[in-house]
């Protein structure tokens, strides 16, 4: 059985069929990445896999288990994390707090044990402090760990949205067009990353990516989606001389 | 001098139940971006809870206290899943006129469960009286300015040191975010009406020996606390008990030194002039939008 897979996915509004049985797998320590021309539904994905939306129609699996009718932070604490396009953080907290909310799907302590300040409370938050630590290295973040998100600039805040999910040590990170808004140089070091991800951290990787560079240095496979339908899947170099997949590019 | 100071402790008393009122207010639109105009007929409900279980019923002063404040934690609740969850996601306005409604239906309702007379509830606080030198200060207001501080110390910690605390401040600040961190926002959202009803609660019975406690009074101070909120930044935890703070003292002392009326003008007053200097308030944040 597949580690992760989407059967007959639909979503419909109305007449406008955003995701059309779409069907696919992703399997464990895979890096897939979604492509297609603005509107083919790549988002829609990512959303019907969060529980923004639910499916007109399909059922999605993560290690054998239905969570098509499962609530958003249901799937949070599965151990699937995701990372938003246009970057959703804490504004007014720091780098730290930001990540350390990010460890509250391993929050076992009871608020009664908090009210008294066991000594467990104190060591349960010391090992979530350290796991925050190790993500704040693994991502260079040290220069920024006690400053304000609202006054970091548009690439740190990115990194600092990926160190937020992997805070959580996820499972299976959504990543939601990662290079979007990053300078060449910037979107090099998310390359590094997200294959340090899977090698280091044994992370399975699903990504939605406009940047076909950066697509073709990470992906094990891809998927191409047109008009909520898949074109084509399969290695990176093959589905983009897909004879379809051009087509709708190129817009013949 | 003596008569500043007493007026200074009376204002105080009744700045702290605006504080908690607009308290109320606060952590309702923190949590969820709603202005809740019902606050104050919470804090009515909550008198007469008191007054069910102690004037009524007869139960001892402090059980009837808690008794009062778990009832009112449950209608929070309550009124969350029936009038504002149904309508979340709609504009402002349409909850906004919800919560407007939600008072109106309080206000009659409570009239014809209880009647429209005035109620007293005898409380420990009653009568007594501290005296130092020649200042004269009474139980009542003093047990007032007391429980705000406890209730206000209890709160904070509650907020920034417990995992529920901040997962309430991770919703308020990011509810798709908070989502994605594993936090069950709505569950979250109720418990904020639960704590925010339990407070008004909490107003209504240290109240009940002061004003006594009738179906209008949540009305009137409701439409004083809401002043306080935005005095203090509308979002600000500190922000709101200082802003009632103040509304208190100076009503209290416009009521003494000024001539008649001044007393229910010269709140306002304060808050347009802090208005024009300060727009966000006193506590608020400044927020400049990125572009």
């Amino acid at each position: 059985m597949s580690y992760f897979r989407a059967e007959n996915l639909a979503l419909h509004f109305g007449g406008l069929k955003a995701v059309d049985a779409v069907s696919f797998a992703v399997e464990k320590g895979e890096i897939l990445s979604i492509i297609g021309p603005n509107g083919a539904g790549k988002s829609s994905i990512f959303n019907l896999i969060s529980r923004i939306y639910s499916p007109t129609s399909g059922k999605i699996f993560f290690e054998d288990q239905d969570i098509t009718e499962q609530p958003p932070y249901a799937i949070a604490r599965l151990g699937i994390a995701r990372t938003f396009q246009n970057i959703e953080l804490f504004e007014n907290a720091t780098v730290l707090s930001n990540l350390l909310v990010g460890r509250h799907r391993h929050s076992t302590t009871q608020l009664w044990q908090e009210l008294l300040f066991l000594p467990s409370v104190r060591a349960n938050e010391k090992a979530h402090r350290r796991r925050v630590e190790q993500v704040i290295e693994f991502l260079d973040l040290e220069p920024y760990r006690d400053k304000l998100i609202s006054g970091l600039p548009y690439g740190v805040r990115k990194v600092i949205e990926l160190a937020r999910a992997l805070s959580s040590e996820p499972k299976l990170i959504l990543l939601d067009e990662p290079s979007s808004g990053l300078n060449v140089e910037e979107t090099d070091d998310m390359s590094f990353w997200i294959r340090d991800m899977r090698t280091e951290l044994g992370i399975t990787v699903l990504m939605v990516e406009h940047d076909m560079s950066l697509v073709n240095r990470v992906s094990d496979r891809v998927i191409a989606l047109n008009s909520g339908r898949v074109l084509a899947m399969g290695p990176p170099a093959e589905v983009q001389q897909h004879p379809d997949v051009v087509a709708a590019y190129l817009g013949a | 001098m003596l008569d500043f100071v007493q007026q200074l402790v009376s204002g105080v008393a009744l700045g702290c139940v605006y504080g908690l009122i607009a308290l109320g207010f606060v952590l309702v639109y923190k949590a969820t971006e709603v202005v809740n105009f019902a606050q104050g007929d919470l804090m009515m409900l909550g008198g007469f809870f008191a007054f069910t279980f102690i004037g009524m019923l007869g139960l001892n002063y402090w059980l009837g206290f808690a008794g009062a404040v778990a009832a009112m934690a449950l209608f929070g609740m309550l009124a969350e899943r029936l009038v504002v969850r149904p309508i979340l996601g709609y504009p402002q306005f349409s909850i906004i006129m919800a919560t407007i409604g939600l008072g109106f239906f309080l206000r009659s309702v409570s009239g014809m469960i209880w009647g429209t007379d005035d109620f007293k509830i005898d409380t420990p606080f009653s009568q007594g009286v501290v005296r130092i030198g020649s200042l004269v200060l009474a139980d009542d207001k003093l047990s007032v300015i007391a429980a705000t501080i406890i209730l206000c110390t209890l709160l904070y910690l509650f907020f920034n040191k417990t995992t529920l605390g901040t997962a309430m401040r991770a919703s308020s600040e990011n509810m798709l975010a908070a989502y994605y961190m594993g936090i069950p926002v709505k569950r979250v959202v109720s418990i904020v009406w639960a704590i925010s009803a339990a407070v008004a609660g909490c107003a209504g019975v240290l109240l009940a020996p002061i004003t006594f406690v009738h179906s209008n009074v949540g009305l009137v101070l409701g439409l004083k606390a809401f002043p306080a909120a935005v005095l203090g930044g509308f979002g600000s935890i500190p922000g709101a008990v200082v802003g009632g703070v103040l509304i208190g003292v100076i009503e209290s002392m416009a009521g003494f030194y000024l001539a008649e009326g001044w007393k229910d003008v010269a709140p306002y007053v304060v808050l347009l002039a802090v208005l024009l200097l300060k727009p966000e308030g006193l506590f608020g944040l400044h927020i400049r939008k990125k572009v």
